[in-house]
């Protein structure tokens, strides 16, 4: 069974070949057949190995397939391998089943829109490309799949291309996230400076030894790691892609801006946590940024209206509480996350999608309402994805993971009380902005019509999402509730278990009973302050300090305009003042020089044959004269 | 007596075509496709046996030509120069087929020039002799001469005599190096000789040694282009027709790359250890510069055309790093940057053809007329940008991870290339094939023959992207035999001093 | 040989020389300035005589031959030319004739 492993991310590359050559011709349902196909088969496949490699582990707890050495220069031999171990595991089978409903949904979803099978074809090369990059053997594969996934994510963010603001959008998150790709390029080459090789086991296995705690190499390469992390996974200070990335198509928003790309970093980061590990300050150094990103993106979740950007902070939020759980060593309560949010956020993006569609394009929160008469399944399965989102305790997958990664936050060695309270005050304002955008969607007066109602495609996907929104959790249960650790143990196999400081049993109690009631707060919060007193919430926003710190989170802090001044601008301004070269003056000006001296030369042509004559003369003595001179003093 | 065949083979071509052009225009362009098929698989022939064979070289050709001044007529063919003769046959056929159309006036003479520079493009790759070496370098640039000041775009002939006047005053300061290394050569020894394989290891003093490589690389460096001596490339490639634009990019930069490689730093290798710090300064430059500029321009041609400076830094700074890796990753990025940019160019002209014009300001939009030409363009803007699983990563990441051992600051500053030719790539295909079509283009897609080519220069990077092996295996040996010469001579130049940087010439 | 020393034949043939440049310079008439050449041309010729009348060799004598010969065809060509530039101006001023004038 495992042997089949390398047809996994074929499957899906083949498909995208074939759409790619023929997909335009063809009709659209069969355009749809091999679009989903290629990705459903590869998640049957994906689940088949998984388990077989759950119920009988390799020697090693790691298969490895190895198809071709890519290339070979001076001891550089990375190759074509793929290595299956529990991390990649949990990736593969949450990455094929999400994008294979995300897929059904979409040939219902995005059914007569001019590009289908362009949609399809880059789909499908998105999946590919991220089941390479979860399950490369090395850096560099690892790194062809995190260029493969940030490509096609540029792709269908422009997906609407006629529209040059989705195109802006597009070239900004290409960018920004190539920001973070070649530190971690610089960050590949450190470690094979220090390893002279990329193989991950390797690189993991060695550098206990090569390094010491802290030293300067591994704190560089750490460093650079976590660039390419920040930038793939939308954290401070690279964040600003990601709420324009919500120009795409709802599906593409589903798959690569929540469930899959986005958490590639936090996948990296969990991948090479020997690297982190032995760079302490680089690893406090991703919970800080974790911490502080999930409170900035919270925040600014609160002030947007578009729905989707709502959604966008929100996946900038979760990210950042996986950043945290990653920073103080919990790596499998982090994977957890990721596999929760995976589910939870793809069908907000879904259900979102659905909204959107059925009131005609639209975005606005404020104009949308009362829509759970008119969409109930719409209404049930994004309610849940809200509730496993906002963590509303105990019958959501959401709850489960995020308390861990609160308790460990706390618990944990590297963890601290303020690690926790930021992580507390993010549950609570992430059920107050979910909760906002449910009341103002789904309740209230009723907005715009509904022109538009899901059918089978769609609602599948809705339900089968909201059942694992809700039960993917109960994987995973904190000690008090019930004993289970069903993931964390399957983890355990690849990634080292944290050593928990002892907690005085009150404490625990204490820190759950927290973790319970703080998004309950929020969202009894959004519900008093949308439905119960819209007024008093308007009166806040029209205040002048309310209004000005609404434009401010609206803005996201400001980065943009930051980048904008700092960065953007100048450099276009410097790019377009030298469009003509400045260098090309010096080789100018010298043939100018050139062509004037021969216009005065010109001048000394004047036709008239005595004055040739005089200067032959005059020659003529010069010369004479220069003879005689030398001849007398040699 | 092959190596002749294969390089002279395109010259008779195009005098036959030319011949031929008095019945029309289509049997001088089938004979000119038929001369360089018949090249590429007498090519592939001498390459397979070679292989066979397992021998250093591929062949060899020495022919006595003027013996009383010490000339020969030597060619010789090893892995290094042959996949650089691959991809001038290739690149050849691909711009004889993209100036199918584009090309009606004196259709004879347009494919004569052309095949005549090929062949002293192929010329320069195998001669092993240096006077032989500078013939064939003037070879080529005459005939590149006509094909810019005749078929060019409307400022063809500014463009055409600053080409001119660009290389050839680099090609007189190279002559001047050969003819003193001769002289230095033949005084010490007494054997007056062009041959490259005597001429290497002449012990040199430092002061003859500087003046001799800052001779070579004049010629070389202007070729390459390097920073600041580039301005020409733009002008010359942007008027250029599409196949000479081709040739431009695709090939005769990389004889700069070669030239160094093959003559430059062999020939005095402690005059370039001394050089190669201020080189890699110059390629880092190079890189950040031609990609700032890139972005800049509005004229799609030039925008393409200052691409190319920026990625030939790289190679200069994979050859003057000097180790294994980025030696193999700067051929590569010839390789690559030469199949890639030919086909950038080659779409440009489609573009230009169907649109009349190159200025990015009034394209846009054309995604949907013609999403075949898109999907390509956005293809080969990906090489260009060094998306890994094409070719062109392969070279880059190899350059960066060889020139980190020699120099780190420079390595980091050559990644930031990486963003910024992000920036120039998204940016042409935003103004080309997406955004809005305000002017009301419907152009025709890609044909069957501009598929056809396409689709060989597509799969040739996604081929070395992906398994590079072949390509790399068949260099190794003439590279690491280049680095030995290199050593050999500085070990024996100074042996007491401290063993010193072995990974730097 | 006869008494003619070499500083008197020298300092004819510099005069003559003087002479004819000067005709040359200041004369506008393109007769006189062909007369004046002639003139020069035969100064040369003098100093070769002498020189060659020091030496006792007969080397003078047959280059000043040899300027005869040339100025004789420089004369049929020189006249040709002004007859030429004559019909096509209808006139021997040299300063008129300045069409290649840069």
């Amino acid at each position: 069974m495992l042997n089949g492993l390398w047809l996994i991310p074929a499957l899906p590359f083949a498909a995208f070949v074939l759409l790619a050559a023929a997909g335009k011709r063809m009709p659209h349902p069969a355009v749809a057949a091999i679009g989903t196909a290629g990705t459903g088969l590869s998640a049957v496949l994906a689940l088949l190995v998984g388990f077989d490699y759950a119920l009988r582990p390799p020697a090693g707890n790691a298969f490895v397939q190895t198809l071709w050495t890519w290339m070979a220069a001076g001891g550089f031999t990375p190759e074509i391998s793929l290595c299956l171990d529990a991390l990649s595991a949990v990736m593969i089978a949450t990455v094929t089943v999400v994008g294979f409903f995300i897929l059904l949904y979409s040939t219902e979803h995005m059914a007569g829109e001019e590009g289908y099978s362009r949609f399809f074809a880059y789909m499908n090369l998105f999946v590919g490309s991220m089941l390479t990059l979860v399950l490369a053997d090395n850096l560099l594969l690892l790194y062809l799949g995190w260029e493969g996934v940030g490509l096609c994510s540029y792709l269908l963010i422009g997906f609407w291309y006629r529209d040059v603001a989705n195109v802006r959008a597009a070239n900004k998150a290409f960018i920004v996230t190539r920001v973070g790709d070649t530190a971690l390029a610089l960050g590949l080459i450190v470690l094979f400076a220090h390893f002279d090789t990329l193989s991950i086991r390797d690189i993991l296995a060695r550098s206990p030894d090569r390094w010491l705690q802290g030293s300067g190499p591994a704190a560089w390469a750490a460093l650079l790691l976590l660039g390419g992390a920040v930038g793939k996974s939308a954290q401070l200070p690279l964040q600003v892609w990601l709420p324009d990335a919500m120009a795409g198509p709802s599906p593409v928003s589903a798959l690569i801006h929540a469930a899959t790309m986005v958490a590639a970093g936090v996948y990296l980061v969990a991948r090479m946590h020997g690297i982190f590990t032995l760079a302490p300050e680089v690893q406090a150094l991703v919970a800080v940024l974790g911490a502080v990103t999930l409170l900035l993106a919270a925040a600014s979740a609160l002030a947007q209206s578009d729905i989707k950007r709502v959604l966008a902070w929100s996946t900038i939020s979760q990210i950042g509480y996986m950043f945290l759980a990653l920073g103080v060593g919990a790596w499998s309560a982090a994977v957890f996350h990721f596999a929760t949010h995976a589910f939870f956020k793809a069908l907000l993006f879904l259900g979102a999608g659905v909204v959107i569609a059925a009131l005609g394009d639209e975005h606005d929160l404020h104009r949308m309402g009362g829509l759970r008469r008119e969409l109930p399944l719409t209404f049930w399965s994004f309610l849940a994805g809200a509730a496993s989102l906002a963590a509303l305790p105990l019958v959501t997958a959401g709850f489960y993971s995020k308390d861990l990664i609160l308790y460990q936050a706390f618990a944990s060695p590297q963890g601290s009380p303020w690690l926790w309270a930021a992580g507390l005050a993010g549950a609570f304002l992430t059920g107050l902005y979910t909760f906002r955008m449910v009341f103002l969607v789904f309740f209230g007066k009723a907005g715009l019509p509904v022109i538009r109602k899901p059918g089978v495609a769609v609602s599948i996907s809705l339900v089968v999402f909201s059942f694992f929104a809700l039960t993917v959790g109960f994987l995973q249960m904190p000690a008090l509730i019930a004993p289970v650790t069903v993931f964390s143990d399957f983890l355990s196999r690849t990634l080292p278990v944290l050593p928990v400081v002892a907690v005085s049993p009150a404490t625990e109690i204490l820190l759950l009973l927290d973790a319970l009631i703080a998004p309950l707060i929020g969202a009894s919060a959004a519900w008093w302050l949308t439905l119960r007193r819209p007024g008093f919430t308007a009166r806040i926003e029209r205040s002048r300090a309310g209004s000005a710190l609404h434009r401010f989170w609206l803005a996201g802090w400001g980065f943009d305009a930051l980048y904008e001044t700092l960065v953007v601008r100048p450099f276009v301004r410097m790019a377009r003042l030298n469009r003509d070269d400045v260098l090309d003056l010096f080789y100018g000006g010298l043939a100018w020089c050139a062509s004037r001296l021969s216009y005065r030369l010109c001048r000394t042509q004047s036709g008239s044959v005595r004055r040739y004559a005089l200067g032959v003369l005059a020659g003529a003595v010069i010369a004479l004269g220069l003879v005689a001179w030398f001849k007398e003093f040699p | 007596m092959i190596l002749a065949w294969i390089t002279f083979i395109p010259f008779a071509g195009g005098l036959a075509a030319w011949a031929a052009a008095r019945r029309g225009a289509r049997p001088a362009r089938w004979i000119s496709v038929a001369a360089l098929a018949a090249d590429l698989a007498l090519l592939l022939w001498l390459g397979a046996a070679g292989r066979e064979s397992g021998a250093e070289t591929y062949a060899v050709v020495r022919l006595p030509w003027i013996p009383s001044l010490g000339v020969g007529f030597e060619l010789a063919m090893d892995g290094l120069s042959f996949l650089l003769v691959l991809l001038t046959v290739f690149l050849g056929l691909a711009a004889v087929l993209a100036s199918w159309t584009g090309i009606e006036r004196e259709t004879g003479f347009f494919h004569f020039n052309l095949l005549a520079a090929l062949t002293g493009i192929i010329g320069v790759f195998v001669a092993a002799d240096l006077f032989l070496f500078y013939f064939f370098w003037e070879l080529m640039l005459v005939p590149m001469y006509f094909l810019i000041a005749l078929w060019g775009h409307e400022r063809r002939r500014y463009a055409a005599v600053k080409f001119f006047l660009f290389t050839q005053l680099g090609g007189l300061a190279m002559l001047a190096a050969i003819l003193a290394l001769f002289f230095l050569h033949g005084r010490m020894t007494g054997d007056y000789t062009f041959q490259l394989r005597q001429l290497v290891g002449t012990p040199l003093s430092p002061g003859e040694a500087r003046l001799i490589l800052a001779g070579f690389l004049a010629a070389f460096l202007v070729k390459l282009p390097a920073v600041p001596f580039h301005t020409w490339l733009p002008d010359a490639h942007t008027e250029a027709p599409t196949a000479g634009s081709v040739i431009l990019a695709g090939l005769l930069l990389k004889t700069g790359a070669y030239g160094i490689l093959r003559f430059a730093v062999p020939l005095c290798p402690e005059a370039a250890a001394e050089f190669a710090p201020a080189a890699m300064v110059i390629a880092v430059i190079g890189i950040l510069y031609g990609a700032v500029l890139a972005f800049a321009q509005r004229d799609i041609k030039r925008l393409v055309a200052y691409t190319s400076v920026s990625h030939m830094g790289f190679v200069l700074l994979g050859i003057f790093a000097w180790n294994e890796i980025a030696l193999q990753g700067a051929l590569i990025q010839v390789l690559c940057h030469g199949v890639s940019t030919g086909a950038l160019f080659i779409l440009c002209g489609a573009l230009q053809e169907r649109t009349g014009t190159r200025d990015l300001e009034r394209m846009g939009g054309l995604w949907n007329s013609a999403p075949r030409m898109g999907g390509m363009w956005l293809f080969f803007a990906l090489a260009a940008l060094g998306l890994p699983g094409m070719g062109n990563f392969v070279g880059e990441f190899l350059v960066l991870l060889g020139a980190w051992r020699a120099s780190v600051p420079l390595t980091v500053l050559a990644a930031l290339g990486l963003v910024v030719s992000t920036v120039y790539a998204v940016w042409m295909v935003q103004k080309t094939f997406f955004g809005l079509n305000a002017s009301n283009w419907r152009i025709p897609d890609l044909g069957v023959r501009e598929t056809t080519s396409l689709c060989a220069l597509m799969a040739v990077i996604l081929w070395i992207g992906l398994y590079p092996g072949p390509f790399l295996n068949t260099a190794r040996d003439s590279l690491a035999n280049l680095r030995e010469a290199a050593h050999a001579v500085l070990e024996a130049q100074s042996a007491p001093a401290a063993g010193g940087d072995h990974d730097r010439p | 040989m006869s008494g003619i020393p070499l500083q008197s034949g020298l300092v004819v043939a510099g005069l003559l020389f003087g002479l004819g440049a000067a005709g040359v310079l200041f004369r506008r008439d393109l007769l006189f300035i062909l007369l004046s050449l002639e003139i020069m041309t035969n100064a040369a010729g003098l100093a070769f005589v002498t020189a060659g009348a020091l030496w006792g060799r007969p080397d003078g004598q047959v280059l000043f031959i040899f300027i005869l010969a040339v100025a004789a065809a420089e004369v049929a060509v020189g006249l040709a030319l002004v007859l030429w530039l004559y019909r096509r101006t209808g006139t021997l001023d040299v300063d008129r004739a300045n069409r290649l004038r840069g």
